[in-house]
């Protein structure tokens, strides 16, 4: 039971990404090609109010529902991994037009081909673990 | 009613997204949908053959959970909450994508040219599927994080490799959406 929040979460998470059409390819084209304030409108109002979020945790304002401090976790630095990676990313986000959370998505609207994206995803993600000590990180 | 059949507004939705963040956070967990990839892969016996996943995969349920809820999110949406399946876009996106191939741009969600099942079924439709897949995964896994855990989480808490890995994001959308995407239809 301790896990139905998380479903919860996720179910919104699904509707929101579905019904701002986050999940459309075309929305991601038009984002690239400048054309539309949409796409740069939500991920710019998600990071401000985010920085909120994060200022509430760090001065332990807010605390977990069992009342532990938040921790955010750093991310991994490295000039190599960051831009390397960051960049092989955003061609196949371009070219799939979903990044990892919409790709789940598109599954509740039935879309059969974004099972393979996915398993490509999933075969992209043992790539790297089996290439990780040859890779500039 | 009408609020919510509309095409919901980026201020509507970028909150809303914080919001998401911000409950996983409340919950004891984080944001990051693509480390669900690794899980997948230790799921399925990748730790036999890598090291690096060999790890306890039962530790990241809420993540799985998570993203089953998305699924249901997105089936809800789809078949209660939209009218139609049309997207506004600019118009001149759509005389751009007819000029490279990709006809009939926002009269759905998704290109018939790359999702539709004969496309899925031919062989330069699933290289598309797969290679583009196998790009997200690695270079997500490379960078450390994906839109969520980098443009979101990330940018929110001031992290310079996740600037980086944002400027990174869009060098390598940039160039396959003006130089590669023209070239493949």
């Amino acid at each position: 039971m301790k896990y139905i929040k998380f479903f919860l979460v996720g179910i919104l998470f699904g509707i929101v990404m579905s019904k701002a059409e986050i999940i459309s390819w075309f929305r991601i084209y038009e984002m690239f090609k400048f054309q539309s304030f949409h796409m740069y409108g939500i991920i710019g109002s998600a990071v401000v109010l985010g920085m909120i979020s994060m200022f509430l945790f760090r001065k332990k304002m807010v605390k977990t529902f069992e009342g532990n401090e938040i921790h955010i976790a750093l991310k991994k630095v490295g000039l190599y991994r960051n831009l390397l990676g960051g960049i092989l990313f955003g061609l196949g986000w371009a070219l799939a037009g979903a990044c990892p959370g919409p790709m789940f998505v598109l599954i509740g609207r039935g879309i059969v081909a974004i099972l393979i994206v996915i398993f490509g995803a999933t075969l992209g993600a043992f790539l790297y673990g089996l290439l990780k000590n040859k890779l500039p990180h | 009613m009408e609020f919510i059949t509309q095409p919901w507004a980026w201020y509507v939705a970028g909150p809303i997204i914080a919001f998401v963040m911000f409950l996983l956070y409340y919950f004891g967990e984080r944001f990051g949908v693509s480390s669900n990839l690794e899980t997948f892969c230790s799921i399925g016996g990748a730790g036999k053959f890598v090291d690096y996943f060999k790890i306890d995969w039962k530790e990241n349920s809420w993540n799985l959970i998570f993203v089953a809820g998305s699924i249901v999110g997105g089936f809800i949406a789809f078949y209660w909450l939209s009218p139609n399946d049309a997207v506004a876009l600019n118009p001149q996106t759509v005389q751009d994508l007819a000029a490279i191939g990709i006809q009939n741009a926002g009269t759905s969600y998704l290109p018939d040219e790359i999702f539709s099942i004969d496309t899925m079924l031919s062989l330069k439709g699933f290289l598309i599927l797969i290679i583009a897949g196998i790009m997200v995964g690695f270079g997500a896994r490379w960078a450390g994080g994906c839109t969520s855990g980098h443009a979101i989480v990330g940018l929110s808490n001031l992290e310079l490799p996740s600037l980086i890995s944002v400027i990174g994001f869009f060098i390598g959308g940039l160039i396959m959406t003006w130089f590669i995407l023209p070239l493949l239809f």
